[in-house]
């Protein structure tokens, strides 16, 4: 299993308490779209995600994802430019 | 509100010529299907009103009644003051209706600096740049002094003008949950040390009437460095010994950076302001685009604004009547049973949060019924899924309005269904 098969598996157990509607997750899998999530569950989803990785992810990078694959990518990457 | 403007807003009216593209304004077909549906009810449309004549800062004629305002944040009813309507009428006199041009080129009068001066004696500050509006202000603050490695850390609910600053510049944003003393904190302790930051507070939140902890919230912004602006709007005139605002209140004038303020509320005209004791302030002048790139307040305006500004300084006598209203208007109405958005009246605005927007706008269409006007407010301008009825005070309310609105609010309120 991959740092990123494992990035993938934690963010998509925080989505779960998020995933009303029991959307199936993938890397294509789209938050506005598919998880038909508004902005206030966006900035808790955020938090969660930002506590769980110890990262920050502002709101410019939040603009431009938009998959929950950008994500698991941006997590990534801010993950190794703070090592 | 005309029919005509209602009609013209049909979708079917406006189909793309032919031979065009998609019709750039579909993407609007939602929002104007959802007024219709309200509209359709049979409710007025909150959103398109008209004043048909002002008779004070607490009354106007609205669909031929006499009604009281309260919905204005003409907080000290400063907009009849004998004194501010003679000085507006001397610089028409003196100076023409307007001065056709930019701070930074024809724009600036006397009366340009007299306001600015006002400011400066008034907040105590070495700097004051007035600006056309408020919402510029703001616009030309956030977009000036924050570039692209510089982080703008502001409140999740911040005014529409904060944050269209943020997006007209380029810094990094980074939202903290509204008055989230740790989330603040957690934020902050994210960012790169090194880096520029300005956390971004306002002194009163003007959709629920909540203030901002800033005592405790400058504290930690300073602990990590950062400049601090404050936005006083809904704050200047009755918070604080000299009615600077929340931040003079909380005690914190020496660590605040900026403050931004308007002339649209208790001041009781049009524009907006920035004071600060930065040595290189100034600078701003030259390369705030908001400030530079539209034209200058006509004099009549700017007169007016430094005539009451210099009157708030001594106005201790008003301030201690607004919160009078203030507090006797949110017991009364809790008293009645409505669910109000803060506990405890912190400020000139008192909402009373309703469940949902049908209700809201029936609510709102039985006060302005009885001859009641208040504001009505729903997403995105509120806080997300709230709707509610914005009330804010006013120092010339008379405590006999205080008590009929009381009452008037209670028989809408039973007539609804609202309050048992």
């Amino acid at each position: 299993m991959t740092d990123r098969d494992e990035t993938f598996d934690k963010v998509a157990e925080l989505i779960a308490p998020f995933n009303k509607k029991n959307a199936p997750l993938t890397d294509t899998t789209t938050f506005a779209g598919d998880l038909e999530w508004d902005s206030l569950v966006v900035m808790d989803f955020v938090a969660t995600i930002e506590d769980e990785f110890d990262i920050l992810i502002t709101m410019n990078m939040q603009a431009e994802i938009e998959t929950v694959g950008q994500l698991v990518n941006a997590i990534e990457q801010l993950r190794n430019e703070g090592e | 509100m005309t029919d005509a403007t209602i009609d013209s807003l049909d979708p079917a009216a406006h189909a793309a010529p032919d031979g065009s593209g998609q019709d750039l304004f579909s993407k609007f077909d939602a929002l104007i299907a959802e007024r219709q549906a309200l509209l359709d009810t049979g409710v007025k449309d909150p959103f398109g009103l008209v004043m048909e004549t002002v008779l004070s800062p607490t009354r106007a004629i609205i669909q031929g009644k006499e009604t009281i305002l309260l919905g204005t944040y003409n907080y000290m009813g400063m907009t009849f003051d004998p004194d501010v309507i003679a000085a507006g009428k001397k610089a028409l006199d003196e100076y023409g209706s307007g001065t056709t041009g930019s701070r930074v080129l024809n724009g600036t009068y006397q009366g340009h600096a007299e306001c600015e001066q006002a400011l400066k004696d008034f907040y105590g500050t070495k700097h004051a740049m007035v600006f056309s509006t408020g919402y510029q202000a703001n616009l030309g603050l956030m977009s000036t002094i924050a570039g692209k490695k510089d982080y703008i850390i502001l409140d999740a609910d911040s005014h529409a003008s904060i944050y269209d600053g943020c997006f007209l510049g380029d810094a990094q944003l980074v939202r903290f949950r509204h008055n989230s003393l740790e989330d603040l904190e957690k934020k902050l302790g994210r960012l790169p040390p090194e880096a520029g930051k300005l956390v971004v507070l306002e002194g009163v939140y003007s959709m629920l009437g909540d203030i901002a902890p800033l005592k405790e919230m400058v504290a930690v912004a300073k602990k990590y460095g950062a400049m601090i602006v404050v936005d006083e709007a809904h704050g200047m005139g009755f918070f604080g010994e000299n009615g600077r605002g929340v931040f003079e209140e909380a005690g914190v004038e020496a660590d605040v950076d900026f403050v931004v303020g308007t002339f649209s509320k208790s001041v009781g005209t049009v524009g907006g302001f920035v004071v600060s004791n930065h040595p290189k302030f100034e600078v701003l002048r030259l390369v705030c685009r908001p400030y530079v790139f539209t034209a200058s307040l006509p004099p009549s305006v700017v007169a007016t604004a430094a005539t009451s500004i210099r009157k708030l300084m001594h106005a201790g006598d008003k301030r201690a009547h607004l919160w009078k209203n203030s507090k006797r208007l949110h017991k009364g109405l809790t008293d009645l049973g409505f669910k109000l958005a803060t506990d405890e009246p912190q400020s000139a605005i008192i909402a009373v949060l309703l469940p949902d927007q049908q209700t809201t706008v029936v609510m709102w269409q039985a006060l302005l019924d009885s001859g009641l006007y208040v504001n009505m407010a729903r997403p995105p301008a509120t806080p997300a899924g709230t709707y509610l009825l914005r009330c804010s005070l006013c120092a010339e309310h008379s405590d006999e309005e205080v008590g009929q609105i009381i009452a008037m609010f209670e028989a809408a309120g039973r007539a609804i269904g609202v309050i048992a």
